[in-house]
Protein backbone atom coordinates (compact mmCIF):
# COMPACT_ATOMS: atom_id res chain seq x y z
CA UNK A 1 0.00 0.00 0.00
CA UNK A 2 1.09 3.40 -1.10
CA UNK A 3 -0.45 6.56 0.52
CA UNK A 4 0.69 9.82 -1.02
CA UNK A 5 -1.20 13.23 0.40
CA UNK A 6 -0.36 16.56 -0.86
CA UNK A 7 2.67 15.38 -2.34
CA UNK A 8 4.30 18.98 -3.70
CA UNK A 9 8.44 18.97 -5.09
CA UNK A 10 9.37 22.24 -6.68
CA UNK A 11 12.89 22.64 -8.67
CA UNK A 12 13.67 26.66 -7.89
CA UNK A 13 10.55 28.12 -9.38
CA UNK A 14 9.41 24.93 -11.32
CA UNK A 15 6.84 23.31 -9.96
CA UNK A 16 7.17 19.70 -10.30
CA UNK A 17 4.41 17.75 -8.43
CA UNK A 18 2.00 20.16 -7.50
CA UNK A 19 -0.67 18.98 -4.20
CA UNK A 20 -0.62 15.20 -5.82
CA UNK A 21 -2.46 12.72 -3.49
CA UNK A 22 -3.60 9.06 -4.56
CA UNK A 23 -3.07 5.75 -2.93
CA UNK A 24 -1.89 2.48 -4.74
CA UNK A 25 -3.50 -0.78 -3.34
CA UNK A 26 -2.42 -4.23 -2.92
CA UNK A 27 -3.48 -6.81 -5.56
CA UNK A 28 -3.89 -5.15 -8.54
CA UNK A 29 -1.65 -3.23 -10.97
CA UNK A 30 -1.57 0.67 -10.60
CA UNK A 31 -0.60 2.48 -13.66
CA UNK A 32 0.70 5.80 -13.48
CA UNK A 33 -0.11 8.08 -16.20
CA UNK A 34 0.95 11.39 -17.81
CA UNK A 35 3.09 12.96 -20.82
CA UNK A 36 6.59 13.31 -20.34
CA UNK A 37 7.89 16.02 -17.71
CA UNK A 38 4.25 16.14 -16.24
CA UNK A 39 6.38 14.57 -12.55
CA UNK A 40 6.20 10.80 -12.65
CA UNK A 41 9.71 9.94 -11.72
CA UNK A 42 10.15 12.49 -9.46
CA UNK A 43 6.50 11.43 -7.64
CA UNK A 44 8.80 8.34 -8.04
CA UNK A 45 11.79 9.02 -5.79
CA UNK A 46 9.90 10.97 -3.73
CA UNK A 47 7.82 7.23 -2.26
CA UNK A 48 11.77 6.18 -2.17
CA UNK A 49 13.13 8.49 0.00
CA UNK A 50 15.59 9.74 -2.84
CA UNK A 51 13.98 13.43 -3.26
CA UNK A 52 12.62 15.14 -0.36
CA UNK A 53 8.93 16.50 -1.13
CA UNK A 54 8.34 20.23 -0.42
CA UNK A 55 5.19 19.46 1.61
CA UNK A 56 3.06 16.53 1.87
CA UNK A 57 3.57 12.98 2.49
CA UNK A 58 3.92 9.51 1.22
CA UNK A 59 4.14 6.42 3.19
CA UNK A 60 4.55 3.03 1.91
CA UNK A 61 2.78 0.11 4.31
CA UNK A 62 2.36 3.08 6.48
CA UNK A 63 5.93 4.17 6.79
CA UNK A 64 7.89 6.82 5.29
CA UNK A 65 10.57 5.07 3.46
CA UNK A 66 13.19 5.85 5.56
CA UNK A 67 12.03 4.35 8.40
CA UNK A 68 11.94 1.15 6.98
CA UNK A 69 13.74 -1.67 9.03
CA UNK A 70 14.97 -3.37 5.78
CA UNK A 71 14.12 -1.96 2.75
CA UNK A 72 14.85 -4.40 -0.17
CA UNK A 73 12.56 -6.81 1.76
CA UNK A 74 9.99 -3.98 2.01
CA UNK A 75 9.88 -2.33 -1.37
CA UNK A 76 11.80 -3.04 -4.87
CA UNK A 77 12.13 -0.64 -7.19
CA UNK A 78 13.25 0.03 -10.75
CA UNK A 79 14.13 3.71 -11.49
CA UNK A 80 16.41 3.87 -14.03
CA UNK A 81 17.81 1.13 -15.88
CA UNK A 82 20.78 2.28 -16.72
CA UNK A 83 21.72 3.25 -13.42
CA UNK A 84 24.59 0.76 -12.96
CA UNK A 85 28.32 1.09 -12.87
CA UNK A 86 29.00 -0.07 -16.33
CA UNK A 87 32.65 -1.99 -14.82
CA UNK A 88 30.46 -4.07 -12.24
CA UNK A 89 29.41 -7.53 -13.61
CA UNK A 90 25.63 -8.43 -12.89
CA UNK A 91 25.78 -10.41 -10.34
CA UNK A 92 28.19 -8.07 -8.84
CA UNK A 93 25.44 -5.47 -8.44
CA UNK A 94 23.10 -7.50 -7.20
CA UNK A 95 24.82 -8.79 -4.63
CA UNK A 96 25.98 -5.66 -3.18
CA UNK A 97 22.88 -4.53 -2.87
CA UNK A 98 21.94 -7.72 -1.18
CA UNK A 99 24.51 -7.55 1.27
CA UNK A 100 23.50 -4.24 2.57
CA UNK A 101 19.88 -5.68 3.56
CA UNK A 102 21.21 -9.62 4.43
CA UNK A 103 19.96 -11.32 1.53
CA UNK A 104 21.46 -14.58 1.12
CA UNK A 105 23.82 -14.91 -1.91
CA UNK A 106 21.76 -17.68 -3.43
CA UNK A 107 18.99 -15.20 -3.86
CA UNK A 108 21.16 -13.27 -6.46
CA UNK A 109 21.00 -16.46 -8.72
CA UNK A 110 17.27 -16.70 -8.23
CA UNK A 111 16.53 -13.41 -9.33
CA UNK A 112 18.84 -13.48 -12.38
CA UNK A 113 17.28 -16.96 -13.33
CA UNK A 114 13.84 -15.29 -13.13
CA UNK A 115 14.84 -12.32 -15.55
CA UNK A 116 16.62 -14.94 -17.81
CA UNK A 117 20.25 -13.19 -16.94
CA UNK A 118 21.78 -16.15 -15.80
CA UNK A 119 23.80 -16.38 -18.57
CA UNK A 120 25.48 -13.26 -18.62
CA UNK A 121 25.61 -12.98 -14.81
CA UNK A 122 29.52 -12.47 -14.96
CA UNK A 123 29.45 -9.93 -17.76
CA UNK A 124 29.89 -6.41 -17.45
CA UNK A 125 27.22 -4.24 -17.38
CA UNK A 126 28.25 -1.58 -19.51
CA UNK A 127 28.43 -4.47 -22.25
CA UNK A 128 24.10 -4.70 -21.77
CA UNK A 129 21.56 -3.57 -23.72
CA UNK A 130 19.28 -1.62 -22.59
CA UNK A 131 16.85 -4.45 -22.91
CA UNK A 132 19.42 -5.98 -20.62
CA UNK A 133 19.60 -3.34 -18.45
CA UNK A 134 15.82 -3.10 -17.63
CA UNK A 135 16.20 -6.95 -16.83
CA UNK A 136 19.04 -6.72 -14.09
CA UNK A 137 16.67 -3.31 -12.90
CA UNK A 138 13.82 -5.81 -12.49
CA UNK A 139 16.01 -8.68 -10.20
CA UNK A 140 17.24 -6.16 -8.28
CA UNK A 141 13.25 -4.87 -7.60
CA UNK A 142 12.79 -8.69 -6.69
CA UNK A 143 15.65 -9.31 -4.53
CA UNK A 144 14.01 -8.86 -1.37
CA UNK A 145 10.95 -10.42 -2.65
CA UNK A 146 9.23 -7.28 -1.33
CA UNK A 147 5.20 -6.59 -1.06
CA UNK A 148 5.27 -3.19 -2.69
CA UNK A 149 7.24 -2.55 -6.70
CA UNK A 150 7.86 0.09 -8.23
CA UNK A 151 8.75 0.27 -11.52
CA UNK A 152 9.53 3.38 -13.83
CA UNK A 153 9.05 2.89 -17.45
CA UNK A 154 10.09 -1.26 -17.10
CA UNK A 155 9.23 -2.08 -20.83
CA UNK A 156 11.34 0.66 -22.22
CA UNK A 157 13.94 -1.26 -25.08
CA UNK A 158 12.40 -4.57 -24.73
CA UNK A 159 11.47 -6.02 -27.89
CA UNK A 160 7.62 -7.66 -27.92
CA UNK A 161 8.66 -10.82 -26.35
CA UNK A 162 10.08 -8.50 -23.29
CA UNK A 163 6.83 -6.65 -22.67
CA UNK A 164 4.93 -10.04 -22.90
CA UNK A 165 6.61 -11.00 -19.97
CA UNK A 166 7.06 -7.99 -18.36
CA UNK A 167 3.43 -7.15 -18.47
CA UNK A 168 2.90 -11.06 -17.20
CA UNK A 169 5.54 -10.64 -14.24
CA UNK A 170 3.71 -7.51 -13.21
CA UNK A 171 0.10 -9.28 -13.27
CA UNK A 172 1.44 -12.39 -11.71
CA UNK A 173 2.71 -9.82 -8.61
CA UNK A 174 -0.11 -8.17 -8.02
CA UNK A 175 -2.90 -11.47 -8.28
CA UNK A 176 -0.13 -12.63 -5.55
CA UNK A 177 -1.07 -9.55 -3.03
CA UNK A 178 1.81 -7.08 -3.46
CA UNK A 179 1.39 -3.60 -4.68
CA UNK A 180 2.29 -2.88 -8.20
CA UNK A 181 3.12 0.82 -8.93
CA UNK A 182 3.85 1.43 -12.93
CA UNK A 183 4.49 4.12 -14.70
CA UNK A 184 4.85 4.48 -18.23
CA UNK A 185 3.30 6.72 -21.67
CA UNK A 186 2.43 4.06 -23.52
CA UNK A 187 -1.25 4.08 -22.88
CA UNK A 188 -2.09 1.06 -24.88
CA UNK A 189 0.68 -0.94 -22.39
CA UNK A 190 -1.60 0.22 -19.73
CA UNK A 191 -4.81 -0.87 -21.35
CA UNK A 192 -3.51 -4.37 -21.21
CA UNK A 193 -1.37 -4.28 -18.33
CA UNK A 194 -2.92 -2.04 -15.72
CA UNK A 195 -6.66 -2.58 -13.32
CA UNK A 196 -6.22 0.95 -12.69
CA UNK A 197 -4.41 4.04 -13.53
CA UNK A 198 -3.19 7.42 -11.49
CA UNK A 199 -3.17 10.24 -14.51
CA UNK A 200 -1.07 13.17 -13.99
CA UNK A 201 -0.53 16.01 -15.73
CA UNK A 202 2.08 19.23 -15.24
CA UNK A 203 2.38 17.29 -11.59
CA UNK A 204 -1.23 17.55 -10.93
CA UNK A 205 -3.32 14.74 -10.53
CA UNK A 206 -6.33 14.51 -13.17
CA UNK A 207 -7.84 11.53 -12.00
CA UNK A 208 -7.54 7.86 -10.10
CA UNK A 209 -9.56 5.40 -11.85
CA UNK A 210 -9.92 1.87 -12.82
CA UNK A 211 -9.04 1.41 -16.23
CA UNK A 212 -12.49 0.33 -17.43
CA UNK A 213 -14.30 3.42 -16.21
CA UNK A 214 -12.03 5.57 -17.96
CA UNK A 215 -12.42 4.07 -21.04
CA UNK A 216 -16.17 3.82 -20.59
CA UNK A 217 -16.67 7.68 -19.37
CA UNK A 218 -14.60 8.59 -22.20
CA UNK A 219 -16.69 11.36 -24.15
CA UNK A 220 -14.80 9.74 -27.85
CA UNK A 221 -17.57 6.67 -27.75
CA UNK A 222 -19.10 6.73 -30.95
CA UNK A 223 -21.10 4.75 -33.32
CA UNK A 224 -20.31 4.09 -36.57
CA UNK A 225 -22.79 4.32 -39.55
CA UNK A 226 -23.34 2.79 -42.63
CA UNK A 227 -26.21 3.67 -44.86
CA UNK A 228 -27.18 4.05 -48.83
CA UNK A 229 -29.39 6.84 -47.57
CA UNK A 230 -26.64 8.36 -45.36
CA UNK A 231 -27.51 12.17 -45.53
CA UNK A 232 -31.03 11.41 -44.78
CA UNK A 233 -30.23 9.72 -41.54
CA UNK A 234 -27.40 12.36 -41.06
CA UNK A 235 -30.05 15.10 -41.11
CA UNK A 236 -32.88 12.71 -38.60
CA UNK A 237 -30.19 12.41 -36.67
CA UNK A 238 -29.17 16.11 -36.21
CA UNK A 239 -33.05 16.54 -35.85
CA UNK A 240 -32.75 14.26 -32.60
CA UNK A 241 -30.26 16.37 -30.79
CA UNK A 242 -27.15 14.06 -32.21
CA UNK A 243 -24.13 15.41 -33.52
CA UNK A 244 -22.68 13.60 -36.21
CA UNK A 245 -19.27 13.82 -38.27
CA UNK A 246 -19.63 12.20 -42.04
CA UNK A 247 -15.89 10.53 -42.36
CA UNK A 248 -13.90 10.41 -45.45
CA UNK A 249 -14.67 6.43 -46.02
CA UNK A 250 -18.72 7.79 -46.45
CA UNK A 251 -19.42 6.46 -42.97
CA UNK A 252 -20.72 8.48 -40.29
CA UNK A 253 -19.76 9.21 -36.94
CA UNK A 254 -22.45 9.63 -34.35
CA UNK A 255 -22.17 11.01 -30.74
CA UNK A 256 -24.97 12.41 -28.22
CA UNK A 257 -27.08 8.95 -28.89
CA UNK A 258 -26.38 5.06 -28.57
CA UNK A 259 -26.74 2.83 -31.09
CA UNK A 260 -30.42 1.00 -29.93
CA UNK A 261 -31.58 4.60 -30.81
CA UNK A 262 -30.31 4.61 -34.15
CA UNK A 263 -31.30 1.82 -35.55
CA UNK A 264 -35.05 2.51 -34.11
CA UNK A 265 -34.53 5.82 -35.88
CA UNK A 266 -33.70 4.10 -39.05
CA UNK A 267 -36.37 1.18 -38.90
CA UNK A 268 -39.04 4.45 -38.30
CA UNK A 269 -37.80 6.12 -41.54
CA UNK A 270 -37.07 3.80 -42.68
CA UNK A 271 -33.66 3.89 -43.62
CA UNK A 272 -31.62 0.75 -44.73
CA UNK A 273 -28.19 0.06 -42.15
CA UNK A 274 -25.47 -0.83 -43.84
CA UNK A 275 -22.70 -0.68 -40.39
CA UNK A 276 -24.10 0.17 -36.69
CA UNK A 277 -20.83 -0.17 -34.94
CA UNK A 278 -20.00 1.15 -31.40
CA UNK A 279 -17.06 2.54 -31.15
CA UNK A 280 -15.01 2.86 -28.18
CA UNK A 281 -11.90 5.52 -27.89
CA UNK A 282 -8.48 3.69 -26.99
CA UNK A 283 -7.11 4.15 -23.96
CA UNK A 284 -4.68 6.44 -25.70
CA UNK A 285 -7.69 9.32 -27.23
CA UNK A 286 -9.00 9.11 -23.38
CA UNK A 287 -5.93 9.91 -22.02
CA UNK A 288 -5.35 12.54 -24.75
CA UNK A 289 -8.40 14.17 -24.40
CA UNK A 290 -7.47 14.06 -20.33
CA UNK A 291 -3.97 15.90 -20.42
CA UNK A 292 -5.25 18.11 -22.88
CA UNK A 293 -5.03 20.99 -21.13
CA UNK A 294 -2.21 19.78 -19.15
CA UNK A 295 0.84 18.46 -21.38
CA UNK A 296 3.96 20.52 -21.07
CA UNK A 297 5.34 20.37 -24.16
CA UNK A 298 3.69 20.74 -27.38
CA UNK A 299 5.43 20.40 -30.89
CA UNK A 300 4.74 22.69 -33.02
CA UNK A 301 2.94 20.69 -35.74
CA UNK A 302 0.30 19.54 -33.10
CA UNK A 303 -1.05 22.57 -32.70
CA UNK A 304 -4.57 22.26 -30.97
CA UNK A 305 -5.01 18.24 -31.19
CA UNK A 306 -2.16 18.11 -28.13
CA UNK A 307 -1.22 15.30 -29.26
CA UNK A 308 2.32 15.84 -30.84
CA UNK A 309 5.16 16.08 -27.64
CA UNK A 310 8.72 16.33 -27.84
CA UNK A 311 10.27 14.58 -24.78
CA UNK A 312 10.65 16.68 -21.73
CA UNK A 313 12.68 15.55 -18.70
CA UNK B 1 -11.95 -4.64 -11.02
CA UNK B 2 -11.28 -6.86 -13.11
CA UNK B 3 -8.84 -8.44 -10.46
CA UNK B 4 -9.07 -10.14 -7.13
CA UNK B 5 -8.52 -7.40 -4.17
CA UNK B 6 -7.77 -10.26 -1.93
CA UNK B 7 -4.35 -10.08 -0.53
CA UNK B 8 -2.62 -13.68 0.30
CA UNK B 9 0.34 -12.11 0.98
CA UNK B 10 -0.52 -8.35 2.67
CA UNK B 11 1.50 -8.55 5.46
CA UNK B 12 2.30 -12.24 5.88
CA UNK B 13 6.13 -11.19 5.36
CA UNK B 14 8.43 -12.25 7.80
CA UNK B 15 11.16 -9.70 8.33
CA UNK B 16 14.73 -10.33 9.82
CA UNK B 17 14.68 -9.41 13.35
CA UNK B 18 15.81 -5.58 13.84
CA UNK B 19 16.75 -3.93 10.65
CA UNK B 20 19.60 -3.25 8.34
CA UNK B 21 22.88 -1.69 9.94
CA UNK B 22 27.19 -1.46 9.99
CA UNK B 23 27.39 -5.20 9.27
CA UNK B 24 25.65 -5.27 6.13
CA UNK B 25 26.77 -2.18 4.66
CA UNK B 26 30.23 -3.00 5.37
CA UNK B 27 30.27 -6.28 3.70
CA UNK B 28 28.15 -3.97 0.31
CA UNK B 29 30.95 -1.54 0.41
CA UNK B 30 33.44 -4.19 0.48
CA UNK B 31 32.18 -5.68 -2.61
CA UNK B 32 31.18 -2.35 -4.20
CA UNK B 33 34.71 -1.17 -3.96
CA UNK B 34 36.45 -4.75 -5.12
CA UNK B 35 34.24 -5.16 -8.41
CA UNK B 36 35.35 -2.77 -10.11
CA UNK B 37 38.30 -2.42 -12.25
CA UNK B 38 39.34 1.51 -11.08
CA UNK B 39 40.14 0.30 -7.84
CA UNK B 40 42.19 -2.51 -8.61
CA UNK B 41 44.24 0.03 -11.17
CA UNK B 42 44.55 2.60 -8.96
CA UNK B 43 45.96 0.58 -6.07
CA UNK B 44 48.16 -1.00 -8.61
CA UNK B 45 49.54 1.56 -9.32
CA UNK B 46 50.21 2.98 -5.67
CA UNK B 47 51.80 0.06 -5.19
CA UNK B 48 54.41 0.27 -8.12
CA UNK B 49 54.72 3.51 -8.48
CA UNK B 50 55.07 4.06 -5.04
CA UNK B 51 58.01 1.58 -4.88
CA UNK B 52 59.38 2.28 -7.52
CA UNK B 53 60.20 5.63 -7.46
CA UNK B 54 61.39 5.11 -3.88
CA UNK B 55 63.50 2.49 -5.42
CA UNK B 56 64.85 4.73 -8.43
CA UNK B 57 65.75 7.29 -5.47
CA UNK B 58 67.72 5.44 -3.72
CA UNK B 59 69.81 3.52 -6.47
CA UNK B 60 70.28 6.80 -7.92
CA UNK B 61 72.06 8.31 -4.79
CA UNK B 62 74.12 4.96 -3.94
CA UNK B 63 75.32 5.25 -7.78
CA UNK B 64 76.36 8.25 -7.01
CA UNK B 65 77.68 8.34 -3.60
CA UNK B 66 80.51 10.52 -2.50
CA UNK B 67 81.50 10.99 1.24
CA UNK B 68 80.28 14.45 0.78
CA UNK B 69 76.92 13.37 0.33
CA UNK B 70 76.70 12.11 4.08
CA UNK B 71 76.66 15.33 5.46
CA UNK B 72 72.65 15.97 6.25
CA UNK B 73 71.39 13.14 4.42
CA UNK B 74 68.10 11.34 5.59
CA UNK B 75 68.41 7.72 4.41
CA UNK B 76 64.94 7.44 5.99
CA UNK B 77 62.81 10.34 3.76
CA UNK B 78 64.85 9.51 0.68
CA UNK B 79 63.59 5.73 0.49
CA UNK B 80 59.79 7.22 0.81
CA UNK B 81 60.00 9.61 -1.74
CA UNK B 82 57.25 7.65 -3.90
CA UNK B 83 54.84 8.51 -0.96
CA UNK B 84 54.08 11.87 -3.20
CA UNK B 85 53.46 9.56 -5.59
CA UNK B 86 51.44 7.76 -4.00
CA UNK B 87 49.10 10.62 -2.49
CA UNK B 88 47.51 11.08 -6.14
CA UNK B 89 46.54 7.29 -6.68
CA UNK B 90 45.24 7.44 -3.57
CA UNK B 91 43.37 10.42 -3.50
CA UNK B 92 41.75 9.15 -7.39
CA UNK B 93 40.68 6.01 -5.54
CA UNK B 94 39.01 8.13 -2.25
CA UNK B 95 37.41 10.45 -4.62
CA UNK B 96 35.86 7.81 -6.81
CA UNK B 97 34.58 5.46 -4.50
CA UNK B 98 32.04 8.33 -3.71
CA UNK B 99 31.67 10.18 -7.57
CA UNK B 100 31.50 7.00 -9.41
CA UNK B 101 28.13 6.30 -7.58
CA UNK B 102 26.49 9.43 -8.46
CA UNK B 103 28.32 9.35 -12.04
CA UNK B 104 26.41 6.46 -12.73
CA UNK B 105 23.50 6.88 -10.82
CA UNK B 106 23.58 4.02 -8.57
CA UNK B 107 24.04 6.27 -5.90
CA UNK B 108 20.14 5.93 -6.04
CA UNK B 109 19.83 2.15 -5.55
CA UNK B 110 22.13 2.19 -2.50
CA UNK B 111 20.22 4.60 -0.98
CA UNK B 112 16.94 2.85 -1.70
CA UNK B 113 18.93 -0.13 -0.39
CA UNK B 114 19.99 2.09 3.05
CA UNK B 115 17.94 5.17 2.99
CA UNK B 116 20.14 6.26 6.45
CA UNK B 117 22.65 7.85 4.13
CA UNK B 118 25.11 8.93 7.03
CA UNK B 119 25.37 5.30 8.18
CA UNK B 120 26.57 4.66 4.11
CA UNK B 121 29.11 7.42 4.24
CA UNK B 122 30.42 5.81 7.16
CA UNK B 123 30.83 2.53 6.41
CA UNK B 124 32.31 3.74 2.83
CA UNK B 125 34.52 5.48 5.04
CA UNK B 126 35.52 2.66 7.04
CA UNK B 127 35.88 0.51 4.34
CA UNK B 128 37.77 2.57 1.91
CA UNK B 129 39.64 4.06 4.91
CA UNK B 130 40.94 0.42 6.00
CA UNK B 131 41.77 -1.05 1.94
CA UNK B 132 44.01 2.74 2.03
CA UNK B 133 46.01 2.31 5.19
CA UNK B 134 46.51 -1.47 4.41
CA UNK B 135 47.94 -0.52 0.97
CA UNK B 136 49.93 2.50 1.77
CA UNK B 137 51.57 0.96 5.09
CA UNK B 138 52.73 -2.04 2.75
CA UNK B 139 53.85 1.01 -0.03
CA UNK B 140 55.48 2.44 2.72
CA UNK B 141 57.04 -0.20 4.29
CA UNK B 142 58.59 -2.16 1.24
CA UNK B 143 59.72 1.58 -0.06
CA UNK B 144 61.35 1.80 3.16
CA UNK B 145 63.26 -1.81 3.16
CA UNK B 146 64.08 -1.74 -0.31
CA UNK B 147 65.39 1.76 -0.36
CA UNK B 148 67.58 0.66 2.41
CA UNK B 149 68.95 -2.49 0.78
CA UNK B 150 69.82 -0.03 -2.10
CA UNK B 151 71.85 1.89 0.30
CA UNK B 152 74.61 -0.14 0.63
CA UNK B 153 77.55 0.96 2.22
CA UNK B 154 79.47 3.43 1.52
CA UNK B 155 76.19 4.99 1.61
CA UNK B 156 74.61 5.51 4.49
CA UNK B 157 71.21 3.59 5.53
CA UNK B 158 69.09 3.07 8.14
CA UNK B 159 66.89 0.43 9.76
CA UNK B 160 63.98 0.36 11.33
CA UNK B 161 64.99 0.57 14.63
CA UNK B 162 66.74 3.78 13.72
CA UNK B 163 65.41 6.92 15.15
CA UNK B 164 62.66 7.99 14.05
CA UNK B 165 62.31 5.55 11.08
CA UNK B 166 59.20 3.84 12.36
CA UNK B 167 57.60 7.28 13.25
CA UNK B 168 58.28 8.24 9.53
CA UNK B 169 57.43 4.70 7.83
CA UNK B 170 54.07 4.04 9.44
CA UNK B 171 53.48 7.48 9.84
CA UNK B 172 53.95 8.43 6.10
CA UNK B 173 51.40 5.26 5.73
CA UNK B 174 49.04 6.76 7.56
CA UNK B 175 49.44 10.07 5.82
CA UNK B 176 48.23 8.44 2.30
CA UNK B 177 45.20 6.90 4.38
CA UNK B 178 44.10 10.16 5.57
CA UNK B 179 44.94 11.87 2.29
CA UNK B 180 42.80 9.75 0.88
CA UNK B 181 39.98 10.22 3.06
CA UNK B 182 39.77 14.12 2.38
CA UNK B 183 39.56 13.38 -1.19
CA UNK B 184 36.37 11.20 -0.65
CA UNK B 185 34.66 13.78 1.69
CA UNK B 186 35.45 15.98 -1.21
CA UNK B 187 34.13 14.16 -3.44
CA UNK B 188 31.03 13.66 -1.28
CA UNK B 189 30.57 17.42 -1.31
CA UNK B 190 31.45 18.26 -5.04
CA UNK B 191 29.60 14.71 -6.69
CA UNK B 192 31.67 14.48 -9.85
CA UNK B 193 34.51 12.92 -10.42
CA UNK B 194 36.34 15.66 -12.93
CA UNK B 195 35.67 18.42 -9.97
CA UNK B 196 36.70 16.24 -6.67
CA UNK B 197 39.79 15.47 -8.35
CA UNK B 198 40.73 18.86 -8.85
CA UNK B 199 39.81 20.36 -5.78
CA UNK B 200 42.27 17.57 -4.35
CA UNK B 201 45.41 18.32 -6.53
CA UNK B 202 44.20 22.34 -6.00
CA UNK B 203 44.84 21.82 -2.52
CA UNK B 204 47.83 19.46 -2.81
CA UNK B 205 49.62 21.44 -5.73
CA UNK B 206 48.45 25.02 -5.98
CA UNK B 207 47.89 26.30 -2.81
CA UNK B 208 51.26 25.73 -1.71
CA UNK B 209 51.99 28.01 -4.38
CA UNK B 210 49.29 30.75 -3.67
CA UNK B 211 50.43 30.63 0.28
CA UNK B 212 54.13 30.94 -0.89
CA UNK B 213 53.55 33.91 -2.83
CA UNK B 214 51.58 35.94 -0.04
CA UNK B 215 53.93 38.18 2.15
CA UNK B 216 56.26 36.17 4.30
CA UNK B 217 54.66 37.16 7.63
CA UNK B 218 51.58 35.67 6.98
CA UNK B 219 52.87 32.29 4.86
CA UNK B 220 54.90 31.38 7.48
CA UNK B 221 51.85 30.90 9.86
CA UNK B 222 49.37 29.39 7.79
CA UNK B 223 52.30 26.89 5.88
CA UNK B 224 52.34 24.74 8.66
CA UNK B 225 48.08 23.70 8.10
CA UNK B 226 48.60 22.70 4.60
CA UNK B 227 48.69 18.96 4.08
CA UNK B 228 52.08 18.78 2.06
CA UNK B 229 53.59 20.42 4.74
CA UNK B 230 51.94 17.94 7.42
CA UNK B 231 53.03 15.30 5.10
CA UNK B 232 56.84 16.30 5.20
CA UNK B 233 56.91 16.77 9.18
CA UNK B 234 56.18 13.44 9.66
CA UNK B 235 58.50 11.69 6.54
CA UNK B 236 61.43 14.01 7.66
CA UNK B 237 63.63 13.85 10.63
CA UNK B 238 64.93 17.25 10.87
CA UNK B 239 61.87 18.72 11.16
CA UNK B 240 61.48 22.37 10.26
CA UNK B 241 60.56 25.04 13.00
CA UNK B 242 57.46 26.22 11.05
CA UNK B 243 55.47 23.00 10.88
CA UNK B 244 53.41 20.75 13.16
CA UNK B 245 55.16 18.14 15.21
CA UNK B 246 54.77 15.08 13.31
CA UNK B 247 52.02 13.44 15.05
CA UNK B 248 50.17 16.46 16.12
CA UNK B 249 50.01 17.07 12.47
CA UNK B 250 48.55 14.27 11.92
CA UNK B 251 45.52 14.76 14.11
CA UNK B 252 45.56 18.18 12.14
CA UNK B 253 45.16 16.08 8.72
CA UNK B 254 42.60 13.48 10.63
CA UNK B 255 40.53 16.98 11.50
CA UNK B 256 40.20 17.63 7.81
CA UNK B 257 38.68 14.23 7.14
CA UNK B 258 36.36 14.46 9.75
CA UNK B 259 35.50 17.92 8.91
CA UNK B 260 35.12 16.93 5.41
CA UNK B 261 33.18 13.50 5.76
CA UNK B 262 30.85 15.03 8.57
CA UNK B 263 29.92 18.40 6.33
CA UNK B 264 29.30 15.69 3.49
CA UNK B 265 27.18 13.42 5.36
CA UNK B 266 25.04 16.33 6.64
CA UNK B 267 25.03 17.41 2.77
CA UNK B 268 23.68 14.07 1.72
CA UNK B 269 20.89 14.16 4.59
CA UNK B 270 19.94 17.52 2.73
CA UNK B 271 20.54 17.08 -0.90
CA UNK B 272 18.01 14.69 -3.02
CA UNK B 273 19.91 11.96 -4.36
Amino acid sequence: MIVAKGLTKHYGSKLAVDRLSFDVRPGVVTGFLGPNGSGKSTTMRMIMGLDAPNAGDVTVNGRHYHDLPWPLHEVGALLEAKAIHPGRRAAAHLRMLAEANRIAARRVDEVLEIVGLSSVAGQRAGKFSLGMSQRLGIAAALLGDPEVLLFDEPVNGLDPDGIRWVRNLLKGLAREGRTVFVSSHLMSEMAVTADEVVIIGKGRLISQIPIDELLAQSSQRFVRVRSPEIARLKEALEGGGATTVLEDDGSLSVRGTDEAAIGELAASLPVVLHLLAPQSASLEEAFMELTEDSVEYHGSSGAGSGTSRVSGA
Amino acid sequence: MSTSTSSPRMGTKELPPGHYGMPGLLRSEWTKLRTVRSTVWTLAVTVVLGIGISALATAETRAHWTPSNAVGFDPISTSLIGIFVGQFTIGVLGVLAMSAEYGTGTIRATFSVAPRRPLVLAAKAVVFGTVALVVSEVVAFLSFLLGQALLSAPAIHATLSSPGALRAVAGSGLYLCLLGLVALGLATLIRHTAGAISAYVGILLVLPIIVQALPYSISIDIRRFLPDRIGAAIITLNNNAHSFAPWTGMLVLLGYAAALLVIGGVLLVRRDA
